[in-house]
């Protein structure tokens, strides 16, 4: 009688302390320090017990498809980016949140294209925008002096960088602008947001133009005058801080830890513009419902927790990724504030020409970045002919749209429902 | 129960765990190689594999790596062994020393290696403190592979060669010493001795440790991530990327099924060329 007392007392104990704390899979703030800052200070004035659990972004999709097919979910809600979450809406994962949305958004100001962004190209409200970011440059002050006469550092060009890359290698012998080309390096988001946008004014649709001929042929040029061990950078903030590298092209959040580290010694830009204007890629997470959530109102407080004003800002402090709220960010630190400043004037650049993440593409999202760095490798690493790689390149990507039937997204016009052509 | 059933009964429980956790997971991800995720099957993905970019140079990289490594290993660990064997004082901490990087995790020791012969690492600055060089060197860099190469073979030596070296300390032990003392009585040299008497009673060890390393040698990857990243594609590391940046299980599934079919193999030839007569195995 007494074992039996026991063991109802002790089941029910572990059942009340499963159920007491909101589960959120999270494949963003993963990294132990930044996980720890999440759990001890942006969590901390959270209404309910938050357990936040890291998961891989390769492993994300597995373990949300399996989640989703138990009866009652363990994983109350979950942050992401739109391009992780993308494919769990695919396969009707994820609850309408339209109600939270409305509710939320009287009691704080969130950017309206996130809020669109989060729909997903459908009628209902998907996830809640939680933070933005996007990518940048970021330049060692002693780099400065070798920009082109008339250059405005916030307005260049990419003719201009290859000159200035050109005088830096002529002046200290080494390769002193980096690319994040390393296996861990989001080279593919270079060519996406950047590179073929500013050149071309698409990312699919241009693929293999003549523009693109020629914009290869450039930047196969100015390779010349980049450090050679950019195809084993990760991470650009390192080759910063050793000063290996002084001029970097790199998400923010990889080149914020030098900006923090020396603020005084670096500054932040936007990306260079090509004849078809400035490209850029904004990306943003978001905080999702499952539709077999065990708790969707203690779901709905974390997310109202972490929405707010002050926790954006926190987030911002703590993490480097940027609020989609308004919110008062006068108290950060000079380094954060450079990176915002130099995201500002990304988002706000006159020529601007915006890159979406490939969100339609779901599973075959790795593929199509694959395409993008293999056609770098073959052209700048390889040396190989451009034409031909462009047309090869351009098949497999046809192929590959038109496995995952994705219509055009921006900056390409678009295809209506038909998949997006490789002209 | 009887003496017969007992030992199958008591190794039941392994076997069901290794089956279940083991066999069973390994059968369905070799299948997804030639399954879609609807059943049907297809060659789509082994020709994926063949046709890609890397694959050719993967293949090349690997089986040099595993053609310069593995015999420099053996040659390298006999002579380790056989100088253990000769030493009274002191051996043990010679063999601790030895098996050191037995301990030390893959990527680990590769990322040592990178901290050495990074452009700003510790080679280049011994290098320039003796004068050698005027600044940062790149050892590591796609535009000098046959540097790369040396470098990855430099740090796979340092890091692998303790496992032949055990493996080969014990097969010596094995050695009665008789033998090596009739032989020197009647005025064998030691080179002799070594040829014709250590040599060839320690072919099972050497069987095994070649079997081994070279299995192992097949799937390198942590150190070669580590140092040379894109520039130096292995097979393994091929399969990584299929699997974790481009999200396509099969065609990384077919790239761990070429693995094993390569390795299979090659042990097949080690049995056949190195065959070990059943009388020598006391």
């Amino acid at each position: 009688m007494k074992l039996k007392k026991l063991t109802l007392v002790t089941s029910l104990f572990i059942a009340s302390m499963s159920h007491a704390q909101t589960n959120v899979v999270s494949t963003q703030m993963r990294p132990v320090e930044e996980a720890e800052k999440v759990r001890t200070i942006i969590l901390k004035g959270a209404p309910d017990a938050v357990n936040f659990i890291p998961e891989d972004g390769n492993t994300y999709f597995t373990r949300m498809k399996a989640e989703l097919g138990a009866a009652q979910g363990k994983v109350h809600a979950t942050i992401a980016l739109d391009g992780e979450l993308s494919p769990v809406n695919q396969i009707g994962g994820l609850s309408d949140l339209d109600d939270l949305a409305k509710k939320l958004s009287s009691s704080r100001e969130f950017s309206s294209s996130a809020m669109d962004l989060g729909k997903m190209g459908g009628a209902n409200q998907r996830f809640i925008p939680l933070m933005t970011n996007t990518f940048q440059m970021v330049a060692n002050k002693k780099a400065l002096q070798y920009l082109p006469a008339g250059a405005n550092i916030n307005a260049l060009t990419y003719v201009q960088l290859r000159d200035w890359a050109k005088a830096m290698k002529d002046a200290t012998g080494e390769g002193k602008l980096g690319f994040p080309a390393g296996p861990k390096g989001l080279m593919h988001r270079y060519f996406q947001a950047s590179f073929y946008p500013s050149h071309t004014g698409g990312i699919v649709r241009t693929f293999k133009s003549a523009d693109a001929e020629k914009a290869w042929a450039d930047f196969r040029e100015m390779w010349a005058y980049v450090n050679p061990r950019s195809t084993g950078y990760g991470f650009m903030e390192e080759p910063l801080k050793t000063g290996e590298v002084w001029v970097a092209f790199d998400h923010t959040a990889r080149l914020l830890p030098a900006l923090n580290d020396k603020p005084a010694d670096f500054v932040a830009f936007p990306a260079p513009s090509g004849i078809k204007g400035r490209g850029f890629m904004p990306v943003i997470v978001g905080m999702a419902i499952p539709k077999n959530t065990a708790d969707k109102a203690a779901a709905e407080r974390v997310i109202d927790h972490m929405t707010k004003p002050a926790t954006q800002a926190l987030i911002l402090k703590e993490i480097g990724f940027f609020p989609v709220v308004k919110s008062d960010l006068s108290q950060l630190s000079p380094g954060v504030q450079m990176a915002s400043q130099g995201m500002g004037a990304v988002f706000s650049a006159k020529d601007g020409r915006a890159s979406l993440l490939p969100v339609q593409l779901g599973a075959k999202g790795g593929e199509f970045n694959k395409l993008y760095v293999d056609t770098f490798t073959r052209i700048v690493l390889r040396n190989e002919d451009i034409k031909l790689v462009l047309a090869e390149q351009g098949k497999l990507m046809d192929a590959l749209i038109k496995e995952a039937g994705a219509p055009c997204w921006a900056p390409d016009a678009g295809s209506g429902t038909a998949p997006c052509p490789v002209q | 129960m009887n003496a017969q059933r007992a030992p199958y009964v008591l190794i039941a429980p392994s076997v069901i765990f290794l089956l279940v956790l083991f066999i069973w997971p390994l059968a369905e991800t070799a299948l997804m190689a030639f399954r879609t995720a609807d059943g049907t099957w297809t060659s789509q993905y082994v020709s994926k594999m063949l046709g890609d970019l890397n694959f050719g140079i993967a293949l090349k990289n690997t089986l040099i790596l595993v053609a310069i490594v593995v015999p420099l290993q053996m040659v390298v660990a006999l002579g380790m062994a056989m100088m253990l064997q000769n030493m009274d004082r002191g051996r043990m901490a010679f063999l601790y020393i030895w098996t050191i990087p037995l301990g030390v995790s893959d990527l680990a020791a590769g990322l040592a290696w990178l901290a050495i012969f990074n452009d700003r690492g510790y080679f280049n600055t011994v290098l320039s403190g003796m004068g050698f060089i005027s600044g940062p060197t790149s050892w590591l860099s796609y535009q000098n592979p046959a540097a790369l190469f040396v470098c990855v073979i430099i740090a796979e030596i340092w890091r692998a060669t303790a496992i032949v070296l055990v493996i080969l300390v014990a097969g010596v032990q094995l050695i009665p010493k008789e033998y090596n003392e009739a032989a020197e009585v009647f005025g064998a040299s030691p080179w002799k001795r070594f040829m014709k008497i250590t040599l060839p009673l320690l072919k099972p060890s050497l069987q095994s440790a070649l079997i081994l390393r070279t299995v192992l040698a097949f799937e390198v990857f942590a150190v070669v991530y580590a140092l040379a990243g894109r520039d130096l594609p292995v097979l393994v590391g091929e399969a990584y990327n299929w699997q974790g940046a481009y999200q396509n299980t099969n065609v990384a599934s077919a790239y761990a099924l070429f693995i094993l079919v390569v390795s299979i193999a090659s042990t097949l030839v080690y049995l056949k060329v190195l065959k070990v007569k059943r009388e020598t195995l006391s």
